[in-house]
């Protein structure tokens, strides 16, 4: 075995890879993020269908692509590899009686299975998506009179479809809780990993971290939120949009 | 037999120098014919196995710890003395080795306590180059303090834990010759036989403590460093498995005892709380820098707070007597172990003793918190407050800490020469396991000293000059003397088990504990001495024939572990009773009542007890035959001490 | 008989301990009933209290393990109510007073658990894992004689100081015994931190780190997921910044070492 790989499979070397793997996955949602807020922009779809076309045929973009497909594959390798090496470490006798909850945080303890929900919801929202405008190709067209726009997938309407239908959201509201609490450990989490722990700086980062967590994982689960309660079947906003939102407020 | 303790002739300040060049050489190829065993791993084993397998030689180490790290060496706290003179205060070899011989009242060799203050400046270079973290000034350089006994500062120190910063100093160089392989190590086994073949220490038997496997080892040397037998009396701040055990099976195998009466009672402790109490535990002797010691006046008004009625911090100033302070003005509160000890006793059979047992006196901060504020006091004392509240569930910050003497520290041991040998060839003895060092009391800071001196630099010397004598041929354990060894230990374990009597090890090492307490603890007199001795006599018949172990031999078994040391106590206690009664005199640790002066301070007779007295086993149940290593002084003054 | 608070009540126990007669045995929790527990007896001596009960029923006593009794010796290893050395912080099992627990209570008592340290017997278990990685490393390699002045190299207070706080690490396992994937990475990384922090260290700064990283994985220890139950429980307090230092000095090493294998 190589220096390398003997490395990169010892126990430091995984978690390495993870944090690597994890962070940088952070800069994908934020960019996924910022891409998908044109949901909010309410012009028929036009500027997300040019951002989400773009996104699916620029080189540059498609490669990167890649990267982001090797990302998540060592990501959930290493996890499934670390989580076996680790239950291993624990032996077959558990203990009687365990408090772990005393001196440690849920979201620490329960990554694997806040990332499985992650993960199942990613092979849903690949397939609806990504499967469909890329291999699929049962996106309808946008049409129109733009002849730069009209052969365009119209994932807008995919995206207004798909949030109108309530188990559909739920589960995109559960990830998003996930992602949260995934993030809420994992950005800090990531940073120690990489030996990145001052006592000046850690404490930012700790903050930085919660604050991520918070932004992206309510920033991706309004989307779903609004079209369900907001928007009519064209993603237009419903006329009694204002009297949802009084009663959402109300509620709090 | 006569002893020679082959010091070696010519000057002082020149006798180690020129003793190394005169020991024949083991040279380098033939080293790795030799095998030697070390029994512990605390400072001064640890260190011996590791130079000694960095020399060359196949080395055995034995601890009965899981591992060679938790020896009880790590618990020290204060600090350890080396004569560097870093603090331009005129400390010198020669004040080290001044202050030693002096505050073990003249009872300790010459050459042996010059030597180890020669080589003091050595450990600190040694263990700092190990990576042990002591405390450092602003400016990079090692940081000092001062201890009891001196009146220079030379205690180098690692906050609270220094033992446990030396001890994983030397745990580490250990480690590093094991994965050399070139010591072996054996945990968790308890040495529990020598093995002699032609009059000569080639071997030794265990027992492994999780399967209960008797094993035996060859060697062509044994080294003992197996700590101190202060657990004889049941209390004291050693660690629970400290124990006499292997000390005292080479003793009864030729090795003379010396001293063994020479017990240090340190006067800041933790009181006992209860008959369940398992061990004592130290507050350091820093304390007294600025604690005040006091009891109430009368034994009215002690018997009051011992109820509970009155707390200490509302008796007035004028009631309370600061006993230390009234008695010692020069010294006051920081008079040495032995004088603080003793005074706090009387004070408690005075009956004006505190705490509901009454067998305690206050160690008072209240004045210095009020003049420099509790934070002060935290800095320099808050993680033995913080020790203090967890045991005692009392705040020393609101109301004064009780203390009370508890024994700590045994200055006799088994009888060596300037070589570290016992009178067993080829059997050593290093650290706190032998006598040579402290005389008849210790001082602060020296235990340290004197336990990385012998392994890292007496030893790997010494063994040497022995190894070079004998044959490299291999020792067999085929020789029967092994299988005889063995026997006997299966015999004895069979013994213990086979009892099946009524009372449990705890019970008899509890009953013992207090014999040597009340009659050979701090104050000791011929007719408490005497009782003492018939006490210990019947309890060691009872033991034998109503002592309760359960399960087998061939297992994990801490009863039958623990059964085995209280036997070994036992008889040594009834010869540290023969021993503190043969010695018409007081000194140091050891304060007979009938020898002291018109103001109660130790009497000593140097006409007729300038000797170390090092005891013979003569068989089972015969009284032990007394030889005698006259001291001789001819650099230091014999006086008398005063602290007035 | 208590000593510093005579109106104490003294507590009745029920006691949960895990029993094994040896490493292969299956082992069980057996209940137990002490009576007369003083608030002032330590966690260890309550122990005792039952122990003798034990053997003077003839039965076998609990084998634990301990010795210094004042924290520092590492020996003592109990999961006590499910936390390592019970439930008061930066405290050792033999440090943990009766007062903390209350008249009638139930106290689970089980071994440490990690395939690292087996099961002795009882509640002792087998940390040689431990030594086995401070042999891979844990140490300067000077030997005896040869060293330098202690004052030839000034060390900063401040490092100093940080280098010490690692190096109190006392060995007991606790870390382990409460991480989830059983990792001894603050272990590890206390003795990496003392001596890459320490110029004694700097010499086999990088050998040191892949060896005794290496061994951590050989021994079967798991991987670190930062969940910080290690430092949490740590009776003396080693910081998970040392565990970032691991990983920095274990990358570092490996990027920059020589060692091709």
């Amino acid at each position: 075995m190589s220096w390398i790989s003997k490395t990169f499979t010892s126990s430091i070397g995984r978690k390495i890879i993870m944090s690597l793997s994890g962070l940088f996955l952070c800069t994908f949602l934020v960019v996924h993020l910022i891409g998908n807020l044109q949901l909010f922009k309410h012009d028929g779809g036009a500027a997300f269908n040019t951002y989400s076309h773009f996104m699916g045929t620029n080189p540059i973009i498609r490669t990167i692509e890649w990267g982001l497909v090797l990302g998540f594959g060592f990501h959930i390798y290493e996890a499934l590899m670390l989580t076996r090496r680790n239950k291993a470490a624990r032996g077959s006798q558990g203990y009687v009686s365990n408090h772990s909850e005393q001196n440690s945080e849920w979201t620490s303890r329960n990554m694997g299975i806040l990332g499985t929900i992650i993960l199942i919801f990613l092979i849903v929202h690949l397939y609806n998506f990504f499967w469909r405008a890329r291999f699929a190709g049962d996106i309808p067209k946008m049409g129109g009179a733009d002849p730069l726009t009209r052969d365009y997938d119209n994932l807008y309407m995919a995206v207004v479809d798909s949030f109108h239908i309530w188990w559909y959201v739920l589960l995109y509201v559960a990830a998003q809780i996930s992602l949260g609490y995934h993030l809420w450990h994992g950005f800090r989490s990531g940073f120690q990993t990489l030996g990145l722990n001052h006592r000046k700086y850690t404490p930012a980062i700790k903050y930085i971290g919660y604050a991520f967590a918070v932004l992206v994982s309510a920033g991706f689960a309004s989307m779903p939120l609004y079209f369900f309660l907001f928007t009519n079947a064209q993603g237009e906003l419903a006329a009694n949009a204002s009297a949802v939102l009084q009663s959402v407020a109300a509620a709090f | 037999m006569q002893l020679d303790s082959k010091i070696p002739e010519g000057p002082l300040a020149e006798k180690w120098e020129k003793h190394k060049f005169n020991v024949k050489l083991v040279n380098p190829a033939n080293k790795r014919k030799y095998d030697v065993i070390v029994v512990g791993t605390g400072l001064a084993g640890g260190a011996a196995a590791a130079s000694l397998a960095e020399l060359g030689y196949n080395v055995k180490a034995f601890t009965y710890h899981d591992s060679p790290r938790r020896a009880h060496s790590i618990a020290a706290q204060g600090g350890i003395n080396a004569a560097k003179n870093y603090q331009n205060d005129g400390d010198s070899v020669f004040r080290l080795f001044y202050d030693t011989v002096k505050g073990g009242d003249y009872r300790a060799r010459e050459a042996n306590v010059y030597r180890l203050a020669q080589v003091s400046v050595n450990i600190i270079d040694q263990c700092v180059a190990q990576g042990v973290p002591f405390a450092r000034e602003y400016g990079g350089l090692l940081a000092n303090r001062s201890f009891g006994g001196a009146q220079v500062s030379r205690t180098f120190y690692a906050r609270g834990q220094t033992g446990q910063q030396l001890l994983l100093g030397a745990y580490s160089a250990l480690s590093r010759q094991i994965a050399y392989g070139k010591v072996k190590m054996y945990t968790r086994s308890e040495m529990l036989d020598v093995v002699i073949i032609d009059g000569q220490a080639r071997g030794i038997v265990t027992r492994n403590l999780v399967t209960g496997e008797v094993e035996t080892h060859s060697a062509h040397a044994v080294v003992l460093a197996t700590g101190g037998y202060g657990n004889v009396f049941y209390l004291s701040t050693n660690a629970m498995y400290c124990n006499v055990t292997a000390a005292w099976r080479a003793h009864k195998k030729g090795a003379f005892f010396a001293n063994p009466c020479f017990t240090q009672i340190h006067p800041t402790c933790i009181p006992v709380s209860g008959d369940y109490q398992s061990k004592l535990t130290l507050m350091s002797e820093s304390l007294r820098n600025d604690g005040r010691v006091w009891v109430p006046k009368t034994v009215e008004m002690a018997e009051r707070v011992r109820k509970g009625e009155i707390k200490p911090q509302d008796i007035a100033e004028d009631d309370r007597d600061y006993f230390l302070e009234r008695k010692y003005p020069a010294f006051g509160n920081l008079v040495p172990r032995d004088v603080a000890s003793r005074n706090a006793k009387m004070m408690c059979d005075e009956g004006r003793g505190v705490g509901s047992t009454g067998l305690a006196v206050y160690l008072d901060f209240s004045e210095i918190i009020k003049r420099t504020g509790a934070d002060a006091v935290s800095q320099k004392y808050g993680n033995l407050f913080a020790m203090y509240e967890k045991i005692t569930d009392e705040d020393p910050y609101k109301q004064p800490m009780r203390i009370y003497p508890a024994v700590h520290y045994t200055m006799g041991g088994l009888w060596v020469d300037y070589n570290l040998q016992t009178t067993v060839p080829g059997l050593y003895a290093t650290g706190e396991c032998n006598f040579s060092d402290h005389g008849a009391n210790r001082l602060g800071a020296s235990a340290l000293m004197q336990g990385l001196a012998d392994g890292y630099f007496v030893i790997p010397y010494t063994i040497g000059d022995y190894l070079a004598q004998t044959p490299p041929k291999p020792v067999n354990v085929d020789h029967p003397a092994f299988a005889e060894a063995k026997a006997g230990v299966q015999a004895r374990t069979e013994q213990l088990l086979n009892i099946k009597g009524n009372r449990t090890p705890d019970d008899f090492h509890k009953i013992l504990g207090h014999i040597m307490w009340e009659y050979c603890g701090m104050a000791r007199t011929a007719e408490g001495l005497k009782y003492a001795k018939a006490e210990i006599q019947k309890l060691k018949k009872e033991f034998w024939s109503d002592v309760k172990v359960v399960g087998s031999g061939e297992e994990m078994n801490q009863a039958l572990e623990k059964a085995g040391r209280v036997a070994d106590f036992i008889e040594l206690g009834e010869l540290m009773v023969d021993d503190a009664l043969n010695r018409n005199e007081s000194c140091g640790g050891h304060f007979r009542e009938e020898y002291q002066t018109p103001e109660g301070e130790a009497l000593r007779d140097d006409e007729n007890y300038a000797y170390v007295a090092a005891w013979e086993y003569q068989g089972e149940n015969q009284p032990e035959k007394l030889n005698k290593e006259e001291l001789t002084f001819e650099n230091v003054k014999l006086t008398q001490r005063s602290y007035k | 008989m208590a000593g510093s608070n005579p109106n104490a009540k003294p507590m009745n126990l029920t006691l949960k301990v895990w029993r094994q007669p040896n490493r292969q045995a299956q082992g069980k929790i057996v209940d137990y009933q002490v009576k007369d527990i003083s608030p002032d007896m330590s966690f260890l001596e309550m122990l005792d209290v039952l122990n003798e009960d034990l053997l003077r029923g003839g039965q076998d006593p609990v084998a634990f393990d301990h010795d210094c009794r004042e924290g520092i010796c590492g020996s003592c290893d109990l999961f006590i109510n499910g936390r390592s050395h019970g439930p008061e912080k930066g405290t050792t099992t033999c440090q943990l007073h009766m007062r903390k627990f209350s008249d009638g209570d139930t106290i689970t008592i089980e071994p440490w658990r990690a395939s690292s340290f087996p099961v002795n017997k009882d509640l002792s278990v087998d940390r040689s894992a431990f030594d086995r990685i401070i042999q891979a490393g844990g140490y300067v390699s000077v030997n005896t004689g040869g060293a330098p002045d202690g004052n030839e190299i000034p060390i900063p207070k401040e490092i100093s100081d940080r280098a010490f706080e690692a190096a109190t690490c006392i060995g007991c396992g606790a870390c382990v015994a409460a991480c989830k994937n059983a990792s001894a990475m603050l272990f590890v990384s206390a003795k990496v931190s003392q001596l890459a922090l320490l110029p004694q260290g700097q010499v086999e700064r990088k050998t040191r780190v892949e060896n005794m990283v290496a061994q951590m994985d050989k021994e079967g220890f798991g991987a670190c997921t930062n969940i910080g139950s290690c430092a949490a429980e740590c009776p003396v307090g080693i910081s998970l910044e040392n565990i970032a230092i691991l990983n920095r000095e274990f990358l570092a090493a490996k990027a920059s070492s020589n060692n091709l294998a």
